[in-house]
């Protein structure tokens, strides 16, 4: 039994180990970084929730001060939608993806390390401003008219970092959508992909058209504070409520962004572990792509009290309630799906089967919130925290559970314990439903979001006190997580193909992990579920598509490394050319590093290089 | 049959909610105990839309609950092969349009409703002598306090709103540094004061404030306006058109009222020094100051909209106001000899226009 | 992919930009690529159109007075006629005519590059007569929506001369036809956005 590593290479030094991860350009490695980076920003924000439900314990307190409190729920907002949700989805699709649809690898192997690293970088930046200057404050959404007035450099870094990271973002998704489109082994057709692929599309799509918003809001942050433009200054002729249009029209689709990912990872954990096809596959397809373009036409819901006009507000309250249909659709396709089937209570499957109550909670709450004369009780109340909380943590972090549960044999040849993945749910559902279900209570009883504290008397202190103690809850079921993964780490116990053994997508017929090529052979995909089909007929492994051929295999490259150091070297020359003649120095020496390496990359042939047939032999004959 | 069963179902439905929800929160600061004609519409949405949602839980929570119980791999035992089933066209049929007729029985509400609290048609309307037939007030929040201007008496007062029940009332809402957000929860629900524009909207008074705990209602600031964002409340007062036209005659009888260095009242010289230049002690003028106007501090229910009415919390926040709400706007003023502070005090208190 | 194979003119595909994997992978995914960047100019548009002479009292730059139409009708004419001689640089790269294609890629750049100088005469002149880019609302949606097309000018003729000179030695091959491609494919959106703000910007802001 030897491994993977033979092929590559005998062990290496830590220097060669950390030399191979900063050019790789392998997508299950770039998925593996992901996680390792969207792991650690949630953590980090995850602390930052801690901090913020302590000082909300009790009535006056004053644990953290009210300038740090809004630096805390501003970065506490941030870091977990664009440092840690997204990126911890996009290390799934990464590992994931080009296995289901039979791929060696993704389209640009090289632009989806760029994007990993921007995203990487632009976090960093984002969290450097704890130490340099003051956190941003103005709240995640930063809204023009306070984050003009904010002092500090607090709102930059909130801008520079976003904009790096986006940048990174908007790589990732077109690589996706590349990928899926061309890449696909033969016979997969579209509506032959697993709904994991489908929703990675989708939302990738989503991501393609909602980005360049962000980017255009956020360059206008950028010139209002460090540029001397005028786009949200009143006096000089300008318009806050922009800002509130260009970041809904991102934001709202970048709620669609991460929950229909999550979406595709319950789909699969559903029917794997209700033994049983998707139901309604076709229903399901058509309600993600429906759910991705109404995604787009209702973003002034959360703008009602912002004085549209009722005609406006008439129109986004109805078109936000029809999203209402497609969802549902989604919710019974599931409880269909595993009415009838074999129910095997696995860790990922009890995350699954907590998504559901949650989800649904969150999803009415949403509705609620689309009647517009009731929103204008709702809006900015702690209704608010609680809805949006049930349909993030509820939906979309309950399904990076389970994806890691779910996936990490694949990834890492190793399975999680599932007795300490189970004590994880509990402890972070029943924290989760804690915390979150009373704050419902707490809007409705009148208490305002992003309030630093509260005084006595007004009813709120009971509720406050146990959604704390939800947090910590949460909290305690994490570290049972870390733990798992450490554990599991130094055990190391490998598994084969298909440790869940009711896989049914294309991953599941190839070792964990997979050699680095992927598929030996290009696969031939012959229905929905493709492994499913080959294991009914009695095959272990895939049909193949062609005879063992020479692989072609893309080079690795420190490029994209360098040419995000530039950004983020020219991001500070940016902020701090405000107050020192060296920044704009800086500034220009970033973006000529960054455009030098550009160049570099266009100049060279840059052709990849390609794996022999006897070497794959090798490989595989050294598995079995 | 069926129908009308399902009907008196929905019916006890809504009421059980109506009792349990009224249970939560506190009479002057509660969604959920509506005391004015657009909370109660809001509220009666909000009973008809988590009606029909509870409904929808409780049929996927059902299915969820059965398929849980029955298919499970332990009772079928582990070899068990469930039938593969693609689909049902019926099913996908009814529950796409079950869910859209539930859309549209929120929808129709939902629009009617957004209509009708956005009709501010009759803001200008004025009777044959000119008069407003209308009682308007133009509120202007700043960091972080309130400023609301009645035009068509010519007065202003801040911190404390103060309407007449039983009528609308118009609002003129802006703010004058960044953007914050009207909300009286008890009321009725908000509307944002931007920077650039004027948003316009109604709230009708029903029920008197001087039985409730505190006497007053509370209004929020809802929309993240900077450190003291949490402490940027406001009272609001409601009380008979009659008290109200008293309190409206009391405020313009303030007219010319100053403070005077020679006052035999040392708080009042001492007032004329240091405080004068930002606060007025006369109600009669229009919106733009710089600082609250104090013509009615001695009446109102909290110092700084949050702290306990009192002498020694006013004085503290003279000394120090960055203390009790930071990033306001006004210095401090801790090199006041006690005495002066004391004096200043005992005057602010003093200063009343309410019998 | 072997880039020594010799093509002829006959063993020359069709649709040189997508004969192998990663050409098409390139040609899908630089048209998504536009896609997006077709979202970010209209964002840049609307922005522009609800900000468009919105000034501080007393500042008196208007559309109206400002822009001067013969030197913008210049520069459209400049820009039109070098997404022609793009085209005529993809027919000869279809027909394997490498000396032709790098010609009329290069009176394209030098087209563009005229382009450039007059937008930035147009931007110095508007600047000197106090419109600043931080004028105004107006003065900063103005130059963020134009700037932004002008910044995409000046990216692509670097673009272009990297591929003109990096590629002079090597010939035509199926490594860079479609780098070629996407170029040509970049330089139209370029056209067709400039049309718009000729448009939106120029010709409704002087008509009023």
């Amino acid at each position: 039994m030897t491994t993977v590593a033979n092929s590559v290479g005998q062990k290496k030094g830590f220097g060669a180990t950390l030399w191979d991860w900063l050019t790789t350009v392998d997508h299950k490695k770039i998925g593996i970084l992901y996680l390792i980076g969207g792991g650690f920003f949630f953590v980090l924000g995850g602390i930052e929730a801690m901090l913020i439900r302590l000082q909300l314990l009790i009535p006056n307190n004053d644990f953290v001060s009210a300038g740090f409190f809004n630096e805390l729920i501003t970065m506490h907002g941030t870091t977990m939608i664009f440092l840690a949700a997204m990126p911890l989805l996009f290390g799934f699709m990464n590992a994931i993806v080009p296995l289901q649809i039979g791929a060696r690898d993704v389209a640009f192997p090289f632009i989806n390390s760029l994007g990993f690293w921007m995203f990487f970088f632009g976090g960093l930046f984002l969290n450097l401003s704890w130490f340099l200057d003051a956190a941003p404050d103005a709240g995640w959404t930063s809204y023009a008219s306070l984050s003009i007035a904010s002092t500090g450099h607090g709102i930059d870094f909130y801008a520079i970092g976003l904009q790096i990271a986006g940048a990174g973002t908007l790589m990732a998704g077109i690589n996706f959508l590349v990928t899926i489109i061309n890449m696909r082994a033969p016979g997969m057709t579209y509506m032959r992909m697993p709904l994991f692929t489908w929703t990675t599309f989708v939302a990738s799509a989503l991501i393609l058209f909602a980005f360049p918003p962000l980017t255009i809001g956020i360059f206008f942050l950028t010139f209002d504070r460090m540029f001397g433009g005028n786009f949200f200054d009143h006096t000089a002729g300008g318009n806050t409520i922009i800002w509130e249009h260009i970041f809904w029209i991102f934001g709202h689709p970048e709620v669609y962004i991460l929950i229909l990912p999550a979406f595709g990872i319950f789909s699969e954990i559903f029917s794997v572990f209700a033994r049983k096809r998707l139901f309604g596959y076709s229903a399901m397809v058509f309600a993600t792509v429906l759910i991705g373009f109404l995604g787009f036409m209702v973003w002034a819901h959360h703008m009602f009290t912002v004085g549209l006009g009722p005609t406006a507000n008439a129109i986004f309250a109805v078109a936000t309630m029809a999203i209402a249909v497609p969802t549902g659709v989604k919710i019974f396709n599931w409880l269909l799906t595993i009415w009838g089937g074999s129910i095997k209570i696995t860790t990922p499957m009890l995350y699954a089967l907590g998504f559901i109550p949650s989800f649904v909670m969150g999803g009415v709450t949403g509705v609620q919130q689309g009647a517009a004369p009731l929103d204008y009780q709702l809006h900015d109340s702690y209704f608010i925290v609680a809805h949006f909380h049930y349909v993030i943590v509820g939906g979309v972090v309950l399904a990076i559970l389970a994806a890691t549960h779910y996936w990490w044999p694949k990834m890492f040849g190793t399975m999680l314990s599932e007795k300490l993945g189970k004590i994880t749910f509990w402890f972070f559902f029943i924290g989760f439903h804690m915390t979150f279900f009373l704050q419902h209570f707490l809007g409705l009883m009148g208490m305002p979001r992003r309030v630093w504290t509260y005084m006595d008397g007004q009813g709120w202190n009971l509720f406050n006190m146990i959604s704390t103690i939800g947090a910590i809850l949460m909290a305690i079921g994490v570290i049972v997580l870390i733990i798992n993964i450490i554990m599991t780490t130094a055990k190391n116990v490998r598994v084969g193909n298909d440790p869940w053994e009711d896989g049914r997508t294309l991953e599941w017929a190839i070792p964990s992990p997979p050699p680095f090529y992927n598929f030996a052979q290009t696969p031939l995909v012959r229905g929905l579920d493709t492994y499913w089909i080959e294991k009914q007929e009695g095959h272990n492994g895939y049909t193949a598509a062609e005879p063992v051929t020479d692989i072609h295999m893309p080079n690795g490259s420190i490029i994209p490394f360098f040419m995000t150091l530039g950004l983020f070297i020219a991001g500070f020359g940016a902020m701090y050319r405000v107050d020192h003649s060296w920044g704009l120095a800086v500034l220009i020496f970033g973006l000529a590093f960054t455009f030098l390496m550009m160049a570099l990359r266009s100049i060279k042939d840059d052709l990849g290089y390609y794996v022999t047939k006897d070497q794959i032999r090798r490989t595989e004959r050294g598995r079995d | 049959m069926m129908k009308g069963l399902k009907k008196w179902r929905l019916v006890t439905l809504l009421a059980a909610l109506t009792i349990i929800l009224s249970g939560c929160g506190e009479e002057y600061l509660s969604t959920l105990l509506p005391a004015g004609e657009v909370g109660q519409d809001q509220f009666n949405l909000l009973l008809l839309t988590t009606g029909i949602m509870i409904l929808v839980m409780a049929v996927v929570f059902t299915i969820y609950f059965i398929a849980l119980a029955k298919f499970r791999r332990k009772k079928l035992g582990d070899s068990h092969m469930p039938k593969d089933v693609e689909g049902s066209h019926k099913l996908e049929f009814i529950w796409t349009a079950i869910p859209i007729l539930l859309v549209i029985i929120m929808a129709v509400p939902t629009v009617y409703y957004t209509y009708k609290l956005g009709d501010v048609s009759a803001m200008e309307a004025t009777d044959d002598e000119g008069n407003a037939e209308n009682l308007v007030v133009n509120v202007t929040a700043k960091l972080y306090w309130w400023e609301f201007e009645y035009p068509d008496h010519g007065i202003v007062t801040s911190q404390e709103l103060v309407v007449p029940t039983g009528e609308k009332v118009y609002f003129n809402l802006i703010s004058s540094d960044v953007k914050h957000s009207f909300w009286i929860p008890a009321i009725g629900g908000k509307l944002d004061t931007n920077v650039e524009n004027v948003n316009k909207f109604y709230l009708t008074f029903d029920k008197e404030s001087k039985d409730l705990e505190d006497g007053v209602f509370y209004g929020k600031c809802a929309e993240l306006c900077g450190p003291s964002h949490a402490l940027m409340d406001f009272k609001v007062k409601t009380m008979s058109p009659d008290k109200f036209d008293n309190w409206v005659a009391a405020m313009k009888e303030t007219e010319g009222a100053t403070a005077s260095a020679d006052s035999a009242d040392a708080g009042e010289a001492a007032f004329q020094q240091s405080c004068l230049a930002c606060h007025a002690v006369s109600a009669v003028g229009t919106s733009g100051a710089s600082a609250p106007n104090l013509t009615t501090f001695g009446d109102r229910n909290r110092v700084a909209g949050f702290l306990e009415h009192d002498k020694q919390n006013t004085i503290d926040w003279i000394k120090d106001p960055q203390k009790y709400k930071p990033g306001n706007l006004m210095p401090a003023f801790d090199s006041l000899s006690d005495e002066d502070l004391d004096a200043i005090a005992d005057y602010l208190l003093d200063l009343k226009v309410e019998e | 992919m072997d880039l020594n194979t010799k093509f002829t003119p006959q063993s020359w595909p069709d649709h040189p930009e997508t004969a192998t994997m990663e050409a098409k992978n390139k040609f899908v995914g630089f048209w998504l690529f536009l896609g997006g960047e077709t979202v970010l100019f209209a964002t840049l548009f609307a922005t522009y159109l609800a900000l468009k002479n919105s000034v501080p009292d007393g500042n008196e730059f208007r559309t109206e007075t400002l822009f001067e139409l013969p030197l913008v009708f210049v520069m459209t004419m400049l820009l039109l006629t070098s997404s022609l001689t793009s085209v005529y640089a993809m027919y000869h790269m279809k027909n394997y005519n490498f000396k032709a294609m790098q010609v009329w890629l290069a009176i394209t750049g030098f087209l563009g590059l005229g382009f450039l100088a007059l937008e930035v005469y147009e931007f110095n002149h508007y600047i000197h007569l106090g419109f600043t880019f931080g004028n105004s609302a107006f003065s900063s949606a103005f130059y963020t929506l134009v700037g932004t097309h002008g910044l995409h000018v000046a990216i692509g003729l670097v673009w272009l001369t990297l591929l003109i000179l990096r590629n002079a030695k090597r010939g035509l091959n199926l490594y860079n036809a479609t780098k070629y491609y996407t170029f040509s494919l970049y330089w139209h959106f370029i056209d067709v956005v400039w049309v718009f703000i000729f448009t939106v910007v120029y010709l409704m802001g002087v008509v009023g």
